[in-house]
């Protein structure tokens, strides 16, 4: 089990849970528009099948809202 | 036509997409406002309830182009750094910058909004810095190399109208780029005051939203920029001190 931080709360992941895509799809974000950044590094689409998650990670999953 | 760097647009109107009473009232305004520039802003998703609906997965984002902001960002490196997030999403490569340096009023912080223009100018993206109408500021920011300035016409959903002219036109004189006049329209009227003053763009929210009936204000916007860029364009008369009559003074059957 691996615990992070997704946008400022501590969450503990199952095991399966590996990839950013995984992570997406346990949510059910997978087919949102979504925008991920882990520790400060923010990740394209293409970036998330390929960028594993480690303990402690701090993630950051932003969408777009209303706004002017 | 409005050209901001590389983009062609027909339409004037940049119109926010915040506070509408429903989405389905949102999407009427939007259709009829014939715009063709939406904004947004970046914040972090409930992941714990993803079935809440968004406004983005309702539009058809072909149709338009996204430019989302940077509100939230006090600082030129906070605003950078939600510019790169809505840029990972793929679908935009224009960023409102939107760095606000005093809680109450709403004014931008003009320090940080020129060092965030010029470093996201540096990365490539297509920049629109919201700024106060602060002449010099207006240039600098240009020279920063911005692809269009946008002015306020008074504070952020004040709803005051174009509280100062004089300052508005001497940007709209200078400015190499386009010049949107952003924030603080109240009615049609100011939107096309705006234009009349050679505006080349009018991006409003509120004026929208907060209408008792968005979807016909938003139609009463479109037609008041239309109005006033047409007005602008055609050249208005000067203003006389005493009367001149219309009608011919030679041949009156009277006397």
């Amino acid at each position: 089990m691996m615990i992070v931080v997704i946008n400022g709360e501590s969450v503990s992941l199952p095991a399966q849970i590996v990839s950013v895509s995984d992570l997406l799809k346990h949510y059910e974000l997978h087919e949102k528009v979504v925008v991920v950044e882990i520790n400060g590094e923010i990740l394209t689409g293409t970036e998330h099948q390929i960028t594993r998650l480690s303990d402690k990670d701090r993630i950051e999953i932003v969408h777009f809202v209303g706004g002017g | 036509m409005l050209k901001i760097g590389p983009l062609l647009f027909e339409s004037r109107l940049l119109l926010g997409t915040g506070k509408y009473p429903s989405f389905t009232i949102q999407r009427q305004a939007v259709e009829v406002s014939k715009t063709e520039i939406l904004t947004f802003a970046i914040r972090r998703m409930n992941i714990f309830e993803p079935s809440q609906p968004n406004f983005l997965e309702q539009l058809d984002t072909s149709r338009y182009t996204l430019l989302p902001n940077t509100a939230g960002a006090k600082t030129a490196a906070e605003a950078v750094r939600i510019a790169k997030l809505a840029k990972a999403s793929g679908l935009c490569d224009m960023i409102k910058v939107e760095v606000i340096g005093c809680d109450k009023t709403l004014l931008p912080d003009p320090m940080e909004t020129l060092k965030a223009t010029e470093e996201l100018v540096k990365e490539g993206f297509i920049v629109l810095p919201y700024t106060s109408d602060d002449v010099v500021l207006a240039r600098k920011l240009q020279e920063a190399g911005c692809h269009a300035v946008m002015p306020g016409a008074s504070p952020i959903g004040s709803g005051q109208g174009i509280i100062n002219p004089v300052n508005l036109r001497f940007i709209i004189e200078q400015a190499a780029v386009p010049v949107i006049v952003d924030a603080g329209i109240g009615s049609p009227a100011d939107a096309a005051a705006a234009m009349e003053l050679g505006a080349d763009g009018v991006l409003l929210n509120t004026a929208v939203s907060g209408a008792n009936d968005p979807v016909k204000m938003a139609k009463a916007m479109r037609l008041a920029i239309e109005a006033g860029r047409l007005g602008f364009e055609a050249g208005r008369i000067a203003k006389k001190r005493y009367a001149t009559a219309s009608s011919p003074v030679e041949g009156m059957s009277i006397g």
